[in-house]
């Protein structure tokens, strides 16, 4: 399941994320950005490194995580 | 119209990209540039500075992409005590958004086809060989085959990624930052104003760089450990309320610059790494125009020559090429950026009240590192040898 979250038409798409991301699990184009679920480790170093706080670690969802692996 | 093979592969169309399409085509051999974006220079996520003996070996300065010409640095501590050091070259603040222009035209001239709006989302493989690229144009899938692809695909080095190498930058080395474009701003147009410390950028610095006479770069980068904590924007934003709180903002952008020497591997079978793409940015200054250029041009180059003499074993020249010319500097550069990036607030401030006693005209970037760098003398040391070499 994944943490990370996109705010909505927020993105200047400079690509700081991906140049961050282990997994190379963030999908950027010229005007369009994904993260793929499958490869996401919900590691958030793409969350601290996003100059301008489009991307946001679902710290609430975690329990749900934790349920679900159960 | 596209052919369906190209000798060598350029993806991505900044200033490293264009110049090893350039230095490759110069040789005769076939050369296609993907650029995914819909212009090449565009949008500019850069703070445009650059030193004129750096750029010179690549293009001769018009006035048309120069903004404004530097002769002082001015460093400010985080009490705010203003360093001046005269400049003994010149530097420039550019227009990239025409610079990089040109440099594709210098390309195409050299006879590489360029391709905009075309995004490259992985390497195209027969037979376990890397045979090519496959790419979205206009939002159709493509594919087209080269002999040697080029990585000049900026902070996201993904090409690298696709061809097996590890390119993901650690977050301590990845400068995260935010710049505006501002108006009506009065400072001195010949200047570039550092500001350092943990009010302004920590493990950074913010920047004022003046293009023309009432407009400026005003930019900041903090290494991503930092951004954990605040982001970039919030210090930005904290700079604009106490300096300039109703300046004009003509445009803004985030960016990062990987502030880390170059990469391990930059060749790995038919694939190169350039520019960004393969860590060339100068660690300690966060520059990366000229020493993209210098690692595109050496690669375009080493390319060329491969595809000529039918040997592709000569791509592993680039490396030790680009080493001995910049790589190396670059791994001094990176110890003392982690030395000075961690000084505190109080020591920042104490080199400063140092430095401005030293008289102006005596007073230079070496005599500050000295003074900063005092209790480090291997430091001091390494530092002398590369910039005396
Ligand atoms: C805020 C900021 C300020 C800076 N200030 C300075 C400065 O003052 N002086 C200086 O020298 N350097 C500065 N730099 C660094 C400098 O901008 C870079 O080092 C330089 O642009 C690197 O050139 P490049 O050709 O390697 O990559 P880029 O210029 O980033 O070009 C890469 C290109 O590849 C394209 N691309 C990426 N992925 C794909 C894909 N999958 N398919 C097709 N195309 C793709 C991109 O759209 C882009 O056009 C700054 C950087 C930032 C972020
Ligand atoms: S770092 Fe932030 S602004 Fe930049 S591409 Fe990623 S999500 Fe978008
Ligand atoms: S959380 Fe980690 S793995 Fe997932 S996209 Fe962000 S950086 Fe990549």
């Amino acid at each position: 399941m994944l943490l990370i979250e996109i705010k909505p038409n927020k993105c200047d798409f400079c690509g700081v994320c991906v140049g961050v991301c282990p997994e190379d699990a963030i999908e950027l184009k010229e005007a369009s950005i994904e993260i793929i679920e499958e490869r996401c480790t919900n590691c958030a170093k793409c969350v601290w490194c996003c100059p301008i706080e489009v991307l946001i670690f679902r710290k609430d969802k975690i329990q749900q995580l934790k349920a679900k692996a159960i | 119209m596209l052919e369906k093979f190209y000798d060598v592969i350029v993806v991505g169309a900044g200033p490293a990209g264009t110049t090893a399409a350039r230095f490759a085509a110069e040789q005769g051999v076939s050369v296609l540039v993907l650029e995914k974006d819909r212009d090449v220079g565009y949008p500019v996520r850069c703070g445009e500075a650059v030193s004129k003996d750096g750029i010179e070996p690549f293009i001769q300065p018009d006035q048309k992409w120069i903004a404004s010409t530097i002769n002082s640095f001015i460093l400010i501590s985080p009490d705010e005590t203003e360093v001046k050091i005269n400049f003994s070259r010149t530097g420039y603040i550019l227009e990239r958004r025409i610079f990089d222009y040109e440099l594709g035209k210098l390309a195409a001239k050299a006879g590489a086809t360029i391709l905009t709006k075309a995004y490259v989302y992985d390497l195209l493989r027969e037979n376990g060989q890397i045979t090519g690229v496959k790419f979205e144009h206009n939002g159709e899938p493509k594919e087209v085959r080269g002999k040697i692809i080029i990585g000049a695909d900026g902070v996201e080095s993904r090409i690298g990624r696709f061809a097996g190498i590890k390119t993901h930058t650690k977050i301590s080395d990845m400068e995260c930052c935010v710049q505006f474009t501002v108006s009506n701003i009065n400072v001195n147009p010949n200047a570039c104003y550092f500001y350092f410390g943990t009010k302004f950028a920590p493990g950074g610095y913010l920047w004022i760089f003046p293009k023309g006479n009432d407009s400026a770069n005003i930019g900041l980068g903090i290494g991503g450990d930092k951004a954990k904590y605040r982001s970039p924007i919030s210090f930005m934003n904290s700079f604009f309320e106490n300096k300039f709180p109703n300046i004009p903002k003509l445009t803004m952008i985030s960016g990062g610059v990987p502030c880390s020497f170059t990469l391990e591997k930059i060749v790995k079978d038919n694939v190169m790494l350039v520019g960004d793409a393969a860590r060339q940015v100068n660690p300690l200054s966060g520059g990366g125009i000229t020493s993209g250029m210098i690692g595109g041009s050496i690669a375009g180059e080493v390319a060329g020559k491969a595809i000529k003499q039918n040997n592709l074993n000569l791509l592993h020249e680039y490396p030790k090429i680009w080493h001995q010319r910049v790589g190396k500097r670059h791994e001094i550069y990176y110890k003392i950026k982690n030395a000075i990036y961690n000084f505190s607030d109080e020591t920042l401030n104490s080199i400063a009240h140092s430095a401005i006693k030293i008289p102006e005209n005596e007073r230079t970037l070496l005599s500050i590192f000295k003074i900063a760098l005092y209790d480090k003398p291997s430091l001091i040391f390494e530092f002398a040898k590369i910039f005396f070499y």
